[in-house]
């Protein structure tokens, strides 16, 4: 349909006229100048108030902790992505009761077992922004799209020293313009919906619940 | 189906008490907790010009930046396709679908689509099309038309829900428990975004800079139609494009909260292109749709220019007193409330959509609340003026809006001629003042214009003297 786009364009730019442009001011979404502990502690706040759990595993041995919150929750076992640095670190050091299933192929080769069985994900996190309380996760070929969305329970793992102040600041810090991956999101708690008479119920498409692991950061 | 005529339709509206009722309820929390969002009024007022100012630049650079777009969107391995017309969409739609024999698609909320009649038009042709948004697939269930841009489903209460999926969900028993509603939903959706053959998703934001299209949403079914099915088709109003990317966030944080107050959607879905080699999941075909549909000669108009600069949160809809009281299905066209009655007329026709620019009180709501500053009421009553346009200046030129002068009536237009030449003319405005205290009661009921404006409202009684008696006799000097 290239006569569309040149007709479209064509008009565009016959009405268009060589006005200068109006100067941009981002300073309200600049930084904050929060405190690490002011940022973390927002986060949470901002998290929790939309149903996000926290694991604060700060100075303790997270997988040790994780192994027994996914006990504890009677969760039968948590897919993950063995290429990624996280993947590395979960199949050296796991051993609890809670089987690892590693997410080692394309998803068309397993989808109805993964729609049909999945409990539990869990990703990696580039980080996270304290003013909307979201965590960052960046997806590529070792840490698939879907892991953060099918399964009913997302665990993120998140580095308590690599918090931004604002979404801003997080996407010019990290410098994504100059090379984004197929599919960065932010995720800001579990899936949720309010289309019912303004009522909020969490889990209707995608993870019901989302538990943010605190680590500290290398 | 979308009512032909605002008028027509706005009676039965207001008549229904339960329909009123579950509006008021609505937009009364909207209003109140948008409020608290944006309690910080130098913030808002800051943010809100850097919003105005980011959307200005889109449109003052429109044909550099899509043109930008369409470049990198195929260097990230998107395939680009152009419509004027919402035919010329359908049929782009159509072909890329027959190209890969998808015959199931899953379809997260798209107003743009909702413009096209998308689903009409695919299901014409034997494909399924589920909505995967709860409240875009409630009122799918009901075939009825969203009833706001940002919550479709507003106008049902949970007792109409609860009994449209007990009669259309198999085994859904009646209940009231939105939990338990929801978790039918996932159910019955959980299986189609499985099966799925292509998933089609709307555009909040394109960015030019780096070819991402950015959307955003709180269940997951965006996500979904994005990520899972193997042909993703996206599909955007041509006016959504930015030049940066670092203009994302303060959109986005305008756009959230004047929506539903929410300081971020759970979800910001940044897409720039299909599946990589080794990538495990994704589609593997990407495409864009632009649509222009009328977009290009609103364009044309530098104060008309303004109404695409619209981000669709939805703000001027839920402040709206008409709006609040007539419901979103009153009007035609897929866009309701103020937003809709500055587009809808441009994109329709002052033939068809004519009435809406007149469905307002000019009370300013929208206008204090628009995040990117439109001046919708003066665009209202630009667009008042275009409907009644003496016709011989109404056929040319670009910028004239579509059916300029199809509401120009001659009693109307002869009246308002009779009375500005009275009051240029102080011996006949005397003359006329005179005979009408004296005689105005005797005026006709079925006089052109007194018929109108009596339909709704009572009579208006002459005064037995006029106001130049009353103060001669007064001895009012000063004259
Ligand atoms: S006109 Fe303004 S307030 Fe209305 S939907 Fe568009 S951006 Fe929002």
């Amino acid at each position: 349909m290239n006569s569309a786009r040149n007709s479209i364009l064509g008009r565009l730019r016959t009405a268009s006229g060589k006005e200068a442009l109006p100067a941009e001011n981002f300073a309200v979404v600049a930084p904050r100048g929060w405190s690490a502990e002011q940022r973390l502690d927002r986060m949470r706040r901002m998290m929790e108030a939309v149903h996000t759990e926290f694991l604060d595993s700060r100075g303790e041995d997270w997988l040790g902790q994780l192994q027994g919150w996914l006990a504890r929750e009677n969760i039968p076992g948590l897919i993950y992505a063995p290429a990624t640095p996280l993947g590395r670190r979960l199949s050296t050091g796991w051993s609890g009761s809670v089987p690892l299933i590693a997410y080692d192929r394309a998803m068309a080769e397993w989808k109805e077992d993964f729609f049909g069985q999945a409990a539990a994900g869990i990703t990696g996190t580039r980080g996270g922004i304290a003013e909307t309380g979201s965590l960052i996760v960046w997806t590529d070929a070792d840490e698939p799209r879907s892991l953060s969305l099918v399964p009913p329970v997302h665990v993120a793992v998140l580095e308590v020293n690599r918090l931004y102040d604002t979404f801003w600041q997080a996407m010019r810090e990290q410098k994504w313009a100059a090379g984004m991956p197929t599919n960065l999101l932010l995720i800001s708690g579990p899936s949720k919906t309010a289309d019912i008479e303004q009522t909020l119920a969490y889990g209707v498409h995608g993870p019901k619940r989302l538990l943010v692991v605190l680590v500290d950061g290398e | 189906m979308p009512a032909a005529d605002f008028r027509a339709a706005a009676g039965p509206a207001l008549a229904d008490p339960q329909l009123r009722a579950n509006f008021r309820r609505a937009m009364d929390g909207l209003m109140s907790k948008r409020a608290a969002v944006f309690a910080d009024r130098d913030e808002w007022t800051a943010l809100r010009s850097l919003g105005a100012t980011i959307r200005a630049r889109s449109l003052l650079q429109l044909p550099d930046l899509l043109e930008r777009l369409e470049a990198k969107l195929t260097e990230n391995g998107v395939k680009v396709h152009w419509a004027e017309t919402i035919e010329q969409g359908n049929a782009i739609f159509k072909q890329i679908l027959s190209g890969h024999d998808a015959r199931r698609l899953v379809k997260g909320k798209s107003m743009v689509s909702e413009e096209m009649g998308l689903n009409h038009a695919l299901e014409a042709e034997g494909i399924e099309v589920v909505e995967a948004d709860l409240g875009e697939y409630i009122i799918q269930l009901d075939h009825e038309k969203p009833s706001h841009i940002i919550m479709p489903a507003i106008h049902k209460n949970k007792q109409q829900i609860a009994r449209l999926f007990s009669q259309k969900i198999k085994d859904a028993a009646y209940t009231e428990d939105v939990d338990h509603l929801t978790g039918l939903a996932r159910r019955v959706l959980r299986q189609k975004f499985a099966e799925a053959d292509a998933g089609v998703s709307g555009v909040n934001v394109a960015v030019a800079e780096t070819g991402t299209l950015v959307l955003v949403e709180n269940e997951g079914n965006g996500r979904m139609c994005t990520t899972i099915p193997k042909l993703h088709i996206a599909v955007m109003g041509l006016e959504k494009v930015v030049e940066r990317l670092e203009e994302v966030p303060p959109v986005l944080s305008l756009l959230t909260r004047s929506a539903t107050a929410q300081p971020i959607t759970t979800y910001v879905n940044m897409i720039s292109g299909p599946r990589r080699p080794g990538e495990k999941d994704g589609p593997q075909e990407l495409h864009l749709v632009i649509l222009d549909n009328g977009r290009s000669r609103v364009f044309a108009d530098p104060q008309l220019r303004n109404t695409l600069r619209c981000i669709r949160c939805g703000a001027c809809m839920n402040h709206c007193p008409v709006y609040t009281r007539v419901g979103g299905h009153a009007y035609p066209g897929v866009y309701p409330g103020p937003i809709g009655k500055i587009l809808t007329p441009q994109i329709l026709g002052m033939e068809t959509a004519g009435d809406l620019p007149h469905a307002s009180s000019l009370c300013n709501a929208c206008v204090e609340v628009c995040p990117v500053e439109i001046p919708i009421a003066s665009l209202l009553v630009r667009l008042r003026s275009e409907a009644i346009r003496p016709r011989r200046q109404a056929d040319s030129g670009p910028g004239v809006v579509r059916g300029a002068g199809s509401q120009r009536d001659a009693a109307e237009t002869w009246t308002w001629r009779g009375w500005a030449l009275a009051y240029r003319v102080p011996l006949l405005y005397r003359l006329t003042s005179f005979l009408l205290s004296r005689f105005g009661w005797a005026l006709p009921q079925r006089l052109p214009l007194l018929k109108e404006w009596t339909t709704v409202r009572s009579r208006p009684q002459f005064a037995p003297q006029t106001l130049h008696e009353l103060a001669r006799r007064e001895k009012v000097s000063n004259e």
